[in-house]
């Protein structure tokens, strides 16, 4: 089968059941993706496949056959997608393990719906943890990413 | 008989026979303390010390680009590698544009204490870095002056050039870099520091964390995310009882998993085991997958060993048992037992705190390569030095011929202070004889963590008949983190004891402090804030209830408890043995009432405490005193009819002393009130036939970002530099749950004295 990641076109062989994570962790070294539960419960290896936010921990290689995987690292070349950019201006990050998750979460929610409510926002980011606490800032930071503020 | 324990918690403590700490052993630090430091900290009683050799920490290239090396845990603070390089870089007047920050490796001997817990990042090595900052500064401008051939008096550093007084003439750091770094490090009487209306950047909060820009493109490397050429990846099944041992195991399946390579037996150390592996059955495999496949199919026949009927329920009975008899007393004024007979009205509660799990994002996880009789290892320690002695010391080779590399902590919270998953990495690399990656899953994480302790605190309070408190009788139940380093002690130790409970700064005339015995049944290790949590968390709902019980205001009872401003010294306190004071001289860090009282009033006001609330709102207030910071916190929540809770606001009042990055305080105290609410809410890894009930975001919950308190204002008291800067990552944290439960009650009417909240609000 084939994948691409970030533009590029890679074929794979192995098992088919192996999470996507492990295979842009361990294979491809693309480390930006984190591991943080296995189950789905915490967004850290939050990828866009086919420019949907999915949980790389629990999606199997064979579900990503011939389809578009954009990792933090291909988000932007240079952090200058507004996501990040507000990120940055905000100064989000405390510890930073859980914020590639988060970005790309909001990058998905924002590329799918300009300009969602709080209630959307609060929805749409539960499921990626934050245990430094930077709830505050990310709500923030997505609120000036719609605005552009 | 004494025993110096040696590197724990990279503390070094002198312990008696009975196992208890009787006495911090304070090292003398000369030169630089002695004559430069306007303060004395307890740096220089912490192993290696302080470094100040300018030498070690900045070189600057011909370019004029100045490098800091960072040499502590950067785990979130922004304290090891922006908070404590910007102070360089200030009294250095360089240019944070034209700055590099470079990690240390894990060496003691040459960077001084890198232990990086205890909330002394700042605290410890303001001073020195300033220090380091303004030799540099003094070295550039003689190797100008000499190039000028004018004194040094005539010359003056100014953001990354020398300029000669007399003449205007301007010349660039990088142009005399080389020969500055060639001169000895100046005498410290020859160095003089900025004062506070020089700075640039210290106590601005304008600088961008160093690692910003890096982790929101996902370019940071965590320790997890080492990458070494031939490296493999292995997953450890580990007795699920603390204590536990393997039996036998067949691998017979785990072998057929495509990618696995082998199996390899880790021993455990009995206990105490300190931060020795828990040991167990590896499987080593190409990749991370692979070699979880292969633990699944591992077949092992476990022995549970002592703690196999743990159960924290029944414990939570016998522990409440003995918090119900008199303990051991570790603090006694006047007469509390007297007082208390005679009280017009007593009040008592009780509180339950569970055992939680740190739970940082970022499970533990280390990369080894043992070879040719050395050792390289990359991974995210909250201790680097300490782990490069204790990975030596199970290799059986010198701390010279092992190299660790320190990488970003996705977290810390104490957990990484532990280094058991480096020292498996290491073990693993030496049987395998090719570079080994360690991963933790989540699983692993939790339910092989070093737990936070469980505890009950117990307070009977004696008030007269106009209301005021006359007595006060502490009983604190929960087993110690000592248990890690000596056969258990059964009884807390005087640091644990530090943490709001003999240091209790309270105006009443009978105070008593007991404790009483608790066996540790699974490896108790320190998590943000330690023992403040639970002693911080009975004092502070009690005065709750006093107030109630009294028909006062819950902030004004606080206020009268708290008393006249004064210092609280409970070395002068009867029973009181070996008051820690978090290591630091008491003198540069008193137990100071008024500054207590200070943040009280401050957090009150700026909250509107007092003011009307909509029906089922309510405000709580608490405030502790820990690793010498002061942190009031009022929390307004709203419970509805059906006992769903929210948090609208939060405000904190911090008084840190001297604050040299205000912004980065101010997200320490915000995320200090998400940790907070997920202890109290959710907080509880419970026990059964010896097992972790919990293993992952599933079952331990932790805040979530809909849940989370919606705005967190924080207040800084401000301070020149003349208050010592004091702690930050931990102190926000004890307060949080208190004055939670605390406007919970003033919201509906309902009581919470045992953690986690769960579901104690449905109706």
């Amino acid at each position: 089968m084939n994948v691409t990641v970030n533009g590029r076109q890679h074929a794979f062989d192995g098992d088919p059941s192996m999470p996507l994570l492990w295979y842009l962790r361990d294979e491809l070294g693309l480390t930006g993706t984190k591991f943080g539960c296995g189950i789905a419960e915490c967004g850290a290896c939050t990828v866009h496949v086919d420019g949907e936010a999915v949980r790389a921990c629990a999606t199997p290689m064979s579900g990503v056959a011939d389809r578009k995987v954009t990792t933090i690292e291909g988000l932007s070349p240079d952090g200058s997608h507004p996501v990040q950019k507000a990120w940055h201006a905000l100064n989000v990050p405390q510890c930073g393990f859980c914020q590639a998750g988060q970005i790309m979460q909001a990058a998905a929610m924002l590329a799918a719906n300009k300009n969602p409510s709080e209630a959307e926002i609060n929805q749409t980011m539960a499921g990626n943890i934050c245990r430094c606490g930077c709830y505050q800032r990310i709500s923030a930071a997505i609120k000036s990413a719609i605005t552009g503020a | 008989m004494k025993t110096i324990i040696e590197n724990v918690s990279r503390r070094r403590f002198i312990v008696g026979a009975g196992g208890l700490v009787i006495a911090a052993q304070f090292i003398s630090l000369k030169s630089f303390a002695e004559m430069h430091e306007d303060y004395k900290t307890g740096a220089g009683a912490m192993p290696h010390g302080v470094v100040t050799d300018p030498h070690v920490f900045v070189t600057i290239d011909k370019n004029g680009l100045v490098t800091i090396i960072a040499s502590r845990a950067e785990m979130g603070t922004g304290a090891a590698r922006t908070t404590l390089p910007l102070i360089v870089a200030d009294e250095l007047e360089a240019d944070w544009s034209r700055v590099r920050i470079k990690q240390s490796p894990g060496n003691e001997e040459r960077y001084g204490n890198q232990d990086t817990d205890g909330s002394r990042s700042v605290r410890h090595f303001i001073q020195p870095m300033r220090h380091i900052g303004a030799s540099v500064r003094l070295m550039l401008a003689m190797a100008a002056a000499k190039h000028w051939g004018v004194d040094v008096s005539d010359v003056e550093a100014k953001n990354h050039e020398i300029i000669n007084k007399k003449t205007g003439a301007k010349i660039g750091y990088g142009a005399v870099a080389v020969e500055a770094m060639a001169l000895p490090a100046p005498s410290a009487d020859q160095v003089t520091l900025k004062t506070a209306d020089q700075f640039r950047y210290i106590g601005k909060g304008t600088i961008k964390p160093v690692d910003q820009k890096d982790i929101i493109m996902g370019k940071a490397v965590y320790g997890i995310d080492a990458k070494v050429p031939g490296m493999r990846f292995a997953v450890v099944a580990r007795p699920p009882v603390f204590g536990g041992k393997m039996v036998s195991y067949d691998d017979s399946a785990t072998m057929k998993v495509p990618g696995v390579e082998k199996v390899v037996v880790i021993e455990g150390t009995p206990a105490p085991a300190k931060f020795a592996p828990l040991g167990g059955v590896a499987v080593v495999a190409k990749n991370t997958w692979a070699a979880m496949q292969g633990r699944d199919a591992l077949k092992i026949t476990w022995d549970d060993g002592p703690h196999a009927v743990y159960d924290s329920a029944t414990y939570r009975t016998q522990m409440e048992e003995t918090a119900r008899k008199p303990g051991v007393v570790v603090r006694n004024d006047g007469d509390a037992e007297k007082a208390l007979a005679s009280a017009a009205k007593v009040v008592t509660a009780e509180y339950y705190l569970p055992h939680i799990s740190h739970a940082q994002m970022e499970p533990v996880s280390a990369t080894a390569h043992f070879a040719n009789g050395k050792l390289e290892v990359w991974a995210p320690l909250q201790s680097p030095g300490g782990t490069r002695d204790e990975l030596a010391k199970k290799l059986g080779i010198k701390p010279e011929d092992v190299t660790v590399h320190e990488l970003l902590l996705g977290g810390g919270f104490g957990r990484k202070s532990k280094c058991d998953y480096a020292i498996e990495a290491a073990l693993l690399s030496k049987a395998v004889g090719a570079p080994v990656k360690v991963i933790w899953t989540r699983e692993d994480d939790i339910q092989h963590d070093f737990f936070h302790t469980v505890s009950v605190e117990r307070i009977d309070a004696g008030l007269d008949q106009s209301g005021k408190v006359v007595a006060w009788r502490h009983r604190s139940v929960a087993p110690t983190i000592f248990a890690l380093f000596v056969p258990d002690p059964k009884h807390e130790s005087a640091l644990e004891m530090g943490m709001g409970l003999v240091d209790n700064p309270f105006d009443i005339p009978n105070l008593r402090c007991e404790n009483g015995e608790a066996e540790a049944h699974t490896r108790i290790g320190w998590f943000r804030s330690v023992s403040n949590i639970p002693h911080g968390f009975a004092v502070q709902c009690m005065v709750a209830e006093i107030a109630q019980a009294a028909g006062r205001d819950p902030k004004d009872m606080l206020i009268e408890l708290i008393g006249p401003p004064r210092i609280v010294d409970p070395r002068k306190s009867q029973d009181v043995k070996d008051f820690w004071n978090y290591g630091d001289p008491f003198e540069s860090y008193p137990i100071d009432t008024a500054r207590l009282r200070g943040v009280v009033e401050l957090a009150a006001e700026k909250s509107d405490w007092g003011k009307p609330l909509p029906p089922r709102h309510g405000r709580g207030i608490a405030v502790h005193r820990s690793f010498l910071t002061y942190v009031a916190t009022v929390v307004e929540v709203a419970v509805d009819e059906k006992g769903k809770l929210t948090v609208p606001r939060v405000v904190t009042a911090v008084d840190a002393g001297f604050i040299a990055n205000p912004e980065r305080v101010h997200s320490q105290m915000e995320g200090a009130a998400v940790m907070g609410y997920a202890l109290a809410r959710y907080g509880e890894i419970s026990f059964k036939n010896g097992r972790a009930q919990q293993g992952n975001f599933d079952t331990y919950k932790v805040t979530r970002i809909n849940e989370s308190p919606a705005q967190t204002e924080v207040h800084m008291v401000p301070h020149g530099l003349d208050v010592p800067s004091s702690g930050i990552g931990e102190p926000g944290v004890p307060p949080f749950a208190p004055a939670l439960c605390n406007a919970i009650f003033a919201a509906c009417g309902k009581r919470i004295r045992s953690l986690p909240i769960g579901d104690q609000l449905s109706t």
